[in-house]
């Protein structure tokens, strides 16, 4: 009796599961940025999931085999791509056993293609960090990287559903638009800190700074992925120090105790700039995400003028 | 290249504004609407700027960047290096595994070359090869596991084919250097011998379409070889005491079978927890129709919080219990020649558990109990004697590419004592990144 009402309960929920794929397309994002673009892209006819959630780490999720579920049924995956999701991401699509997002398929998006990256490495050596062989891939921080990632996701949806390429195509008119339009206010928000100095607890912000003119000093990690040690952060204080550098930017799985040392020591203060929307509250989309970093940032230099 | 970036990026600007306050008039939507259309002319033109290329080419499919580690081929080279003492001097009778130290003093017990990479657009192939120092410090190689996956068949199904582990509980499938310990749990090296459950054969898996992650995995492999110890292995009579029959393969019946089902469940957004069922179906070599049976099941839970920093703190718990009905047939002693062993069903069970804690990044504490037992037999193998462990241990990750443990055990054999050892581990990773699976 208890077999066959388990037996039931599989049969509806394969029913379910199976009704709702006809519906919408479903996209699967590796992080919660890739996904606030996906919705913006897709509209509201597609299915956006993320994979990593907006306060964790995306070099360092774990492959549970829930996401082996959400990528079997996915018809679309966009990966940021330049080995920022090497350490999780092979293994669950090992598993997902679904062609439609192998790699060169229609259904697979890698961000980074077509991406300006910057800080290539010219040799493949570990004794310089933990470093992405293919760049750093920090590029969504950048809101013109952003545009040609948001026209490979158009383009991408389109051939996977050419039903609604128009809709997809104007979403993506839009979205540059708005892009631009925010851009100019961003621009504004942060050009009276032109070139101000800043140090971040990893090498995430470096298009960021690119993009608004910023020059970043240090970062509390000696290497990429390598933990600060006491030496390297004195070092960091008289940097800090020297060069007028009065904001320590972290993101939420960041050490936010060793940026508040630092900070203490050299007068700085500690920003929290989480880089995935909906780290915090009403940061649920790109483009909130990057007004609260545009402003948190400001208001964090000004303060300290 | 920055000044360029900069430039276009101010060139658009003008215009957009323009366009940004448009659909504030309401009244005026459709006229925003065409007029973001003739703005677009314009984005298409920065747009096909910044990807070096017409816009019309809408790119028939994603370029995959070639991985750094080398061509057609992810190339990855672990080596382990243990170190240490023990009360027990002949630590081949406290450390069984295959990879486990061996001496007093330092042994090298794996190091592994592994090569994958996809095959062609149907499958994928792995191989990992083990170089060893034995405890003569002789070198040893062996072709520890080779086969393909196939990447796109229908009805959620998979295939793998080759040598490999077989995918029975939670630890036999894993490779030494993803081991929490220094060694093979106990009750992992008697049911399945010093290098696991490894044959050659083929694995199917489906992926059951329910709302939470199911997979049922069936392999059919060989029973006999170097690592089917619970079956028609060479070394079994160990275990059942027996001169070997030989017996040849007919049919399905003397095939090993390993059906296995998994299923996990994401608790709260910080634990996931990971069940399995296993068993393993195969002919032993105690007589020409004897069988073994042996069943398992599996646990994994872990808690990690949702802004960890490189996937620390977390707590994890890991446990297996097995279970083995090992039919010996009536069969004569392989020591003395004139004694018969009786027919007689030797039952065997044992199970370990173990709790990781990681305490800040890249810091590991773990404890693992051992427990494993055999009931009386005709024949006394050390193999099945009562046996409990318990090892804390300390791991050390510099980076994801190296890392210390340090590990103490608290041995106790029935009827020979306890033993104390302290063991040092040292490992590093070259070549292609090391996933972490869950
Ligand atoms: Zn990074």
């Amino acid at each position: 009796m208890n077999l066959h009402r388990i037996a039931t309960l599989a049969l509806i929920a394969i029913a379910a599961t199976g009704s709702s794929a006809a519906a919408q397309l479903r996209v699967v994002a590796t992080t919660p940025d890739l996904a606030s673009l996906a919705r913006e892209i897709g509209g509201n006819v597609v299915n956006v999931t993320a994979l990593a959630k907006p306060t964790e780490d995306p070099h360092y999720v774990d492959a549970k085999p829930s996401h082996i579920v959400t990528l079997n049924r996915a018809d679309v995956l966009i990966e940021g791509g330049a080995e920022l999701e090497l350490g999780w991401l092979p293994p669950l699509l090992e598993s997902s056993r679904n062609a439609r997002i192998a790699a060169g398929a229609r259904g697979r998006i890698v961000a980074s293609t077509g991406v300006r990256m910057l800080e290539i490495p010219t040799s493949f050596d570990r004794s310089k960090g933990d470093v992405h062989s293919l760049g750093n891939p920090h590029f969504l921080a950048d809101p013109v990287s952003v545009k040609i990632v948001a026209r490979r996701i158009s383009d991408h949806l389109a051939q996977v559903d050419p039903r609604l390429a128009a809709s997809y195509k104007a979403n993506l008119v839009r979205f540059n638009a708005r892009i631009d339009a925010k851009m100019a206010e961003w621009q504004r928000q942060l050009a009276p800190f032109r070139n101000a100095k800043i140090v971040t607890y990893h090498k995430d912000f470096v298009y960021f700074a690119n993009r608004f003119n910023l020059e970043i000093v240090e970062t509390l990690e000696p290497k990429p992925g390598i933990a600060p040690s006491p030496a390297h952060l004195a070092k960091v204080i008289g940097t800090m120090k020297a060069e007028n550098a009065r904001v320590i930017l972290v993101q939420p799985y960041q050490n936010r105790r060793t940026a508040e040392t630092v900070a203490r020591q050299a007068g700085a203060v500690v920003l929290d700039m989480p880089q995935q929307p909906g780290a915090r509250p009403n940061t649920g989309t790109y483009f909130d995400m990057m007004d609260y970093l545009v402003t948190t940032l400001a208001a964090g230099l000004r303060g300290q003028k | 290249m920055r000044g360029r970036s900069i430039l276009c990026a101010f060139g658009l600007i003008t215009p957009l504004l323009a366009q940004a306050q448009a659909p504030q008039k309401k009244d005026s939507l459709a006229k925003a609407d065409s007029a973001a259309r003739a703005d677009s002319i314009a984005l298409v033109h920065e747009l096909e700027k910044e990807l070096g290329k017409p816009a019309g080419d809408s790119g028939a499919a994603a370029q995959t960047p070639p991985h750094a580690s080398g061509g057609y081929m992810n190339i990855g080279f672990v080596s382990l290096t243990d170190a240490g003492w023990s009360t027990e001097p002949d630590i081949g009778s406290l450390e069984r595994g295959d990879h486990d130290p061996q001496v007093r003093g330092f042994t090298i017990p794996n190091t592994e070359l592994a090569l994958d990479g996809a095959v062609d657009p149907y499958f994928k192939g792995f191989s990992n090869i083990v170089f060893k120092l034995d405890k003569n410090g002789e070198t040893g190689v062996e072709l520890e596991e080779a086969f393909v996956l196939t990447t796109s068949l229908p009805a959620n199904l998979q295939l793998k084919a080759g040598q490999f582990f077989t995918e029975f509980g939670r630890q036999n499938p894993q490779h030494p250097h993803s081991w929490a310990f220094v060694d093979q749990p106990l009750v992992l090296n008697r049911m399945f011998g010093p290098d696991g459950l490894r044959s050659q054969g083929l694995r199917v898996s489906w992926l059951a379409p329910t709302p939470f992650y199911t997979e049922a995995l069936l392999s059919i492999v060989n029973s006999a070889g170097g690592a089917t110890s619970s079956f028609r292995s060479e070394e079994s009579p160990e275990i059942h005491g027996g001169r070997a029959t030989e017996r040849a393969v007919r049919g399905l019946q003397d095939m090993l079978i390993v059906p296995r089902l998994a299923t996990s469940f994401d608790l709260t957004e910080t634990q996931t927890l990971l069940l399995g069922a296993s068993a393993a179906f195969g002919p032993n070599n105690s007589g020409s129709s004897a069988r073994t049976r042996i069943y398992g099941v599996d646990g994994y839970w872990k808690w990690k919080p949702a802004a960890a920093q490189q996937g620390f703190p977390f707590i994890s718990m890991q446990g297996e219990a097995l279970l083995r009905r090992y039919d010996a047939a009536e069969r004569v002693s392989a020591d003395v020649p004139t004694v018969t062993l009786p027919n007689e069903t030797l039952k065997d069970r044992g199970a370990y558990a173990q709790v990781l804690w990681g305490i800040k990044p890249r810091i590991v504490a773990g404890l693992r109990g051992d427990w494993a037992r055999g009931d009386d037999a005709s024949f006394d193998s050390e193999l099945r004697a009562d046996r409990f462990r318990v090892s804390p241990n300390f791991t050390w990750y510099p980076t994801e590419f190296s890392k210390f443990r340090v590990q103490y055990n608290y041995d106790d054999r029935k009827e020979i004592g306890s033993d104390h050892s302290l063991w040092f581990q040292f490992e590093f990773l070259l070549g292609a990144h090391a996933s972490h699976k869950f």
